[in-house]
Formats: C-alpha cells, sequence, structure tokens
C-alpha cells in the first residue's frame, strides 16, 4: 500500500498527489513514469512523474480528471493509500548538455515537462518554456518553471494570461524573432505536439515529445501502447515514452487513443459522474 | 490386478455449447470413484519411463498407487515433494508429450491420466485438508527472484524449503505471471492459481509487488543489498507482429494484450472491473499455438459470433495440444487452415475486413515441418471487426537493457549454462520464457528447479570452501 501524503487541487480538473513509494522514489529519473491502481479492482493507470524526493521516499503525480479511473483516483485523500504504484517505467530522457533549449508545456504536460527543464537547468542549459491552458487557471507549475528559466511566455485560449492563442503561435513568434534552438521538448495533447512538429519539421529544428498511449502493464508485455515512429512499430513503455516528434505518426496516435471512448463514458455513467 | 481397459476414465466436461458463454472451468474433475477407478490403470512400471519425461520428476507411480488406495494426502505428499504447483501442473501441462507421452499403457490404447490424477490430487487437498504450518530453519542467506511467474515461483519455493530467505519482485500487482493474465479462467481459474501460490508464500517467501527489476531496483543493486544470488524468471515479452499493412489500426490486438485485459484485468466483467476490451461479431485470431486457441475461446466467450483461426499450414502443423484444439472446435471455433493474412482493411481507422493468400504446404524447412508457400492469385477478403494477432513474443528486454555483463542471443533470450541455469554474469541464473522464448509452464517450473538446485550447491560450496 502506497500512502497519499499530500493531495493538493491546481484547478478544477487537475491535482497534484504527493505519494510514498520508496522504490519509485530512489531510481526514477525526468522522463519515466508510473502506473498505479485506485483501487483493488482498479485500471492500471499510466501517470506522469512530476517530481520526487529520494530521502522522503516520496513522488509526486500530477493527473488531469478525465475518465472514471482518475475521478476514482481524485476521491482519495490525504492518509488514504493506493494500493498498486509501481515504477519508475519507461526510459529516462536523454537531456543533451545544449546551450539552449526551449520547452513546451501544453495543459497537464507542464508536470512531466518540469523534471526535464529543471535537469537541463541542473546541467547548465538555458531553457525558455511556453505554457499553454484553456485558461489563467488551468496553468500550472509556473512559479517552479519562472524560478528555473530564462523566459516563460504563456498562451492561453481566451487570452487571461500571456498571448490570446496556443503555444504553436508563441512558438512561431519565437522562431520568426529569430530565437535558435538547439531543441525544443513538447508535452501535452497529441494535438498540441502535432502542431509543434508541423512547424519545427520544415525547419528541421530537434523536436522530443512524450506519448502516453494506452497502456496495460507497462512493462514491455501487451504490446497495446504501440506506436508508429519512422515507419517502425515501438513500444511507449520500453522504447519510450520520448520520441522524435518528427518521426512520430501522431494520426494513428490520435485515432488509437480514441479506442475505448464509448466505454469511458458507460464507466463515467457508473460512477454518477458528467 | 490392473485395470486392462484401453481407455482413460472420463473426465466430465461442461457442454460445448453452454461452456462458450461462460467462464467458468471446462473440465470439471474427476470424483474420488473415478480417480481410483483409473489409477488401477497403472502398471507401475520399474523403470517408470513417466517419471524421466516429467520436466520436474515428479514420483508418478508412487503417488497413483496412493491414490488407487485412497490415500490422497499422501499422494499429495509425494507429488509435492518435486511440484509446488501441482492443480496448475495438472490443468496446463501438455502431458501428451511429456509423462503420459512416454506412458506404457499407451503403446496399445490410451495412456493413464496422469494429468488428470494430479488435478484429482490437488484439489482434493485443497478441499479437504486444513492448513499446517511448516517449520523451516532457517539459513539467513538471502536469494532476490525476480518475475513471481512459474519459474521464479518454484525457485522460490524450492529454495524456501532449504531455508533460504527468499524475495520475489514482481512487476504486475498480483503473482503469477503467465497463469494469471495469459492463460484464461475457463482453463485455469485464478482462484485456483491463487490457493496455489500461497502454499509457495507460505513457506515463507517474501513477496515484493509493483517492482520492476530494471527500473525500480536493478541487479547490481540487489547484489549490493546482500542478495547472495539473482535467479530471473522475468517471462515473455513484447509480441510479435506480421509486419503487414493495417496492424495499428483499432481494433487489432496482441494476443497478450487482449488476454491481459480479461484474464488479469478481468474486463469480461465489465463495467464491475473497468478495464475495458472490445470484440465485435466477427473475431479473427492469427495463429495456431495454445495462445491463439486462448484468444479464440475467450472471443468467443465474450459473444463473438463468428471466431476464425488464421493459420499459414495445415492441421497437422498447428502447435497447440490436440486437447485445446479439440475444444476449440466443439465451442464453435473455425478454423482456416492454410491461410496467411496479407493486409488488414480499415474503415474510419477501424478494422473492417482481413485480406488472406492460400497457403499450399511444400517441401519440409529446417523446422522439419512442411514450409508453407503462397498459391499465386489466391487471395480472398473476410469481414471482420477485431483481429487477434498471436504469432508469438521475444523475450522481455528490461533485464538484458539494464543488466551489463548479461550475455543474450540476437533474438533475446539470455544465454544460460543449461545444467545449472547460470548466466553469463556471477550469481545470476534465468530460467523460463526468458531465456527459451514462449514455451510452457512446466519447462519454466523445471527450469526454475534446476536453478534452485545449483544456487543451493554454489553456496554451499562456497560456505565450506
Amino acid at each position: 500500500m502506497y500512502k497519499i501524503l499530500k493531495k493538493e487541487k491546481l484547478n478544477e480538473a487537475v491535482e497534484l498527489m504527493v505519494v510514498h513509494a520508496p522504490f519509485v522514489a530512489r531510481s526514477c529519473q525526468p522522463g519515466q513514469f508510473i502506473i498505479l491502481r485506485a483501487d483493488e479492482k482498479g485500471e492500471r493507470i499510466p501517470l506522469t512523474i512530476a517530481d520526487y524526493d529520494r530521502e522522503k521516499e516520496t513522488v509526486t503525480i500530477i493527473y488531469q480528471i478525465v475518465g472514471y479511473s482518475t475521478q476514482l483516483l481524485s476521491s482519495k485523500q490525504e492518509g488514504d493509500t493506493i494500493p498498486d504504484f509501481v515504477g519508475p517505467l519507461g526510459k529516462p530522457s536523454d537531456l543533451k548538455k545544449h546551450k539552449r533549449v526551449l520547452g513546451i508545456g501544453g495543459g497537464v504536460g507542464a508536470a512531466p515537462l518540469y523534471p526535464q527543464i529543471r535537469k537541463l537547468h541542473e546541467m547548465g542549459v538555458a531553457v525558455d518554456v511556453i505554457l499553454g491552458g484553456r485558461s489563467k487557471e488551468f496553468i500550472i507549475l509556473d512559479k517552479e518553471f519562472e524560478a528555473i528559466c530564462d523566459k516563460v511566455y504563456y498562451a492561453t485560449d481566451d487570452g487571461t494570461k500571456g498571448k490570446k492563442g496556443f503555444v504553436t503561435d508563441v512558438l512561431n513568434e519565437l522562431l520568426n524573432e529569430g530565437k535558435e534552438y538547439d531543441e525544443i521538448i513538447a508535452i501535452g495533447p497529441l494535438v498540441m505536439m502535432k502542431a509543434v512538429v508541423g512547424i519545427t519539421k520544415p525547419k528541421n529544428i530537434k523536436t522530443a515529445v512524450s506519448l502516453n498511449p494506452i497502456m496495460i502493464d507497462g512493462t514491455g508485455m501487451c504490446g497495446g501502447c504501440r506506436v508508429t515512429v519512422g515507419g517502425e512499430t515501438k513500444f511507449a513503455c520500453v522504447d519510450g515514452p520520448d520520441f522524435d516528434g518528427l518521426l512520430v505518426d501522431f494520426d494513428e496516435c490520435m485515432r488509437r487513443q480514441g479506442m475505448y471512448k464509448e466505454e469511458e463514458h458507460s464507466c463515467r455513467i457508473g460512477l454518477g459522474g458528467k | 490386478m490392473p485395470n486392462m481397459s484401453l481407455k482413460k476414465v472420463t473426465m466430465p466436461e461442461q457442454d460445448p455449447n453452454v461452456r462458450n458463454k461462460n467462464f467458468n472451468e471446462v473440465a470439471l474433475g474427476y470424483t474420488k470413484e473415478q480417480a481410483m477407478e483409473e489409477a488401477t490403470r497403472c502398471l507401475n512400471c520399474k523403470h517408470k519411463p513417466c517419471v524421466s519425461g516429467c520436466p520436474v520428476n515428479v514420483p508418478i507411480p508412487e503417488f497413483i498407487k496412493e491414490v488407487a488406495a485412497g490415500n490422497f494426502e499422501k499422494a499429495y505428499e509425494l507429488i509435492t515433494s518435486e511440484n509446488n504447483l501441482p492443480a496448475i501442473c495438472g490443468r496446463v501441462c501438455p502431458q501428451e508429450n511429456q509423462c503420459e507421452g512416454v506412458c506404457v499403457r499407451g503403446i496399445k490404447g490410451e495412456p493413464v491420466g496422469i494429468g488428470r490424477l494430479e488435478r484429482f490430487v490437488a484439489d482434493y487437498h485443497m478441499q479437504h485438508a486444513e492448513k499446517k504450518s511448516v517449520q523451516i530453519t532457517k539459513n539467513g542467506i538471502k536469494i532476490a527472484v525476480v518475475g513471481g511467474g512459474p519459474a521464479g515461483l518454484t525457485c522460490a519455493g524450492d529454495l524456501a524449503k532449504l531455508g533460504y530467505d527468499v524475495t520475489i519482485f514482481e512487476a504486475l500487482h498480483a503473482l503469477g505471471g503467465v497463469l494469471m493474465y495469459g492463460i484464461p479462467e475457463f482453463r485455469l481459474p485464478k482462484a485456483l492459481v491463487e490457493k496455489e501460490i500461497e502454499t509457495i508464500v507460505d513457506l515463507g517467501v517474501k513477496i515484493n509487488k509493483n517492482v520492476v527489476v530494471g527500473r525500480s531496483i536493478t541487479i547490481d543493486e540487489l547484489f549490493e543489498e546482500g542478495y547472495k544470488a539473482v535467479f530471473v524468471g522475468s517471462g515473455a515479452g513484447l509480441p510479435k507482429f506480421m509486419g503487414i499493412e493495417g496492424e495499428s489500426l483499432n481494433g487489432v490486438y496482441a494476443a497478450n494484450e487482449f488476454l491481459t485485459r480479461v484474464n488479469l484485468m478481468k474486463a469480461y466483467d465489465f463495467p464491475n472491473n473497468p478495464t475495458p476490451v472490445k470484440v465485435g461479431k466477427k473475431v479473427a485470431v492469427i495463429g495456431g499455438g495454445n495462445v491463439a486457441m486462448d484468444a479464440a475461446r475467450t472471443a468467443k466467450r465474450l459473444g463473438a459470433e463468428e471466431v476464425y483461426i488464421i493459420y499459414r499450414r495445415g492441421e497437422e502443423e498447428l502447435p497447440a495440444r490436440k486437447e485445446e484444439i479439440h475444444h476449440a472446435k466443439e465451442e464453435g471455433i473455425i478454423f482456416k487452415l492454410l491461410a496467411n493474412p496479407k493486409k488488414i482493411h480499415g474503415e474510419n481507422g477501424w478494422v473492417k475486413a482481413i485480406e488472406c493468400v492460400e497457403m499450399a504446404l511444400g517441401e519440409p524447412d529446417e523446422s522439419g515441418r512442411r514450409r508453407p508457400v503462397e498459391v499465386e492469385g489466391s487471395n480472398f477478403i473476410m469481414d471482420m471487426d477485431t483481429v487477434i494477432i498471436a504469432i508469438g513474443q521475444s523475450p522481455n528486454p528490461l533485464i538484458r537493457q539494464t543488466t551489463p555483463g548479461l550475455d543474450t542471443h540476437k533474438w533475446g533470450g539470455i544465454i544460460v549454462e543449461e545444467e545449472t541455469m547460470h548466466t553469463s554474469k556471477q550469481n545470476v541464473y534465468a530460467g523460463g520464457d526468458v531465456v527459451t522464448g514462449a514455451a510452457t509452464v512446466i519447462l519454466a517450473m523445471g527450469a526454475g528447479k534446476k536453478a534452485a538446485k545449483a544456487i543451493h550447491e554454489k553456496i554451499q560450496s562456497t560456505m565450506n570452501a
């Protein structure tokens, strides 16, 4: 059993939990993730590691409430336990000692982006970040990013923080201004990552993305998380979750992501949710 | 005077048309009387070919003699002197290629139903025996076992009996490996697997679930923590695909994913269990092994109207156990043999149809089986809602990716010395599917057993040195 030491609501859809998970905390690296089950019958859901404390043996997860299982998780309080919490899973990010890197975090994608950017900062890499969300409330970890980045740009759909528009609008502006980045790390909804690559690919700017496909065991057994990268079948759990964005078949990812839409709906009804 | 009947005592089964709609066990097991009657067919041969045919050397004639005499607990003790998981082996071992395959009674007529008797004895014990607390003198020597499947459980059980302080590190939330996620409920009830695993845990084996060795902790770190030997039984890994167009369409599953959803995550009881699975009306399962049979029969039970096994060779070449093929046919699975998939057609991103080409059998290949060759111009298309690919797996990649000094074959299997299961890395042993590629439960158990013996001998020799 894994105890929830802290729970915090970041906005109406996104929450943070600090969980006591010694085996994950001792070895996790930026880019890796965990799988948990919120109860004894629960689905195995992959979630991002947003932070960790090796001494306190804790792992911070940030999740968006999107379906039955994340609602179930959200019903837990500080002091409650999570029956299963396994990790770290996936390969650590391949962070290079570049001169300058741009991070792009869309919505809850800012969470897995944070440990990578922090690590780059510690390595002496200059980092800028663009954070995006529906409105001001949906921007997370802005203070944390501002503490380590040279510059943090914002984009919101309604213009309540930063530019009114998408992260890609800001990206275009930066590139048009002549800003040069050795690498861009984009993490967020598939549609956002696809749009980012739509800009960086023609300019041949190295772009890393982090994929979060449907997954069961997360240890290289079931094959459910397969993605096509550069024409080859890859498995996000053991080959990823980070991939070369310029090579990812995003349309296929988006299609596979929607495979259980109907079932997610019937499950939500079961929980009395929306 | 032995019972000279040429046939095994029949084991009752659920009617095919009833069972193909439920997940209850297909075979119902012998009664006491049936078991005692079948046991009298054993000739108690002196040279015991059956024992040499058993990968874990169960004293077969001895236990059968006890069954015939009605001493079922004594029979259980004899079996479990060599085999920690008899209820499981009695159900899923390919006895026809092992103990029963070399039974003298099989020369004329059917061999003794050794598997059925093993199953009976184990089930009888579970229903009747009271739990005994085991007294084992601990030696305090720590051994780590990676993976709680058949290989790891066997190795752990044998070492625990010898007094070792054994810890199993399991990546999933449940022990059992393929016994839990792979083999379906109707062939191997999970409650029974759990119960049988409990007998191993009761030997004092420690369990660390949700730990992925290679990620949560490496093998080198296990040694730093004082473990004297590590046994790797991390099992089969990534499913193979055919590399044909349409394999990433929605509605295409690897058998591992399909079966894991249904068995481990209990998707057949959706939404009581929230993990979903899709079957649709028409399902094609590609492959001819036991996993393919399991997937096909599972799809049928989930409500599919037509379920096809598509296999590129002929009936004779089907690698699945005869009994499984027989059961599948009884349940209405349609065998489309000598057919090879060429393309999966889609519509709006979902599976719509499968296109195959007819095959003919040519000259024998290196495996001794006749090589299938395409019949030109014979392509045909069948409408499908779901396609399940069951053409094998490669060994799990995690350990080899994260353990320096561990030599593997090109195809990914860990290289071991056959007698000891010792790998190229000092004090690291391995066995089961991670060494052989996908094989049987009993071979994995045999490997676990061999490794346990070798670990014990090695540790004793270093202590005496």
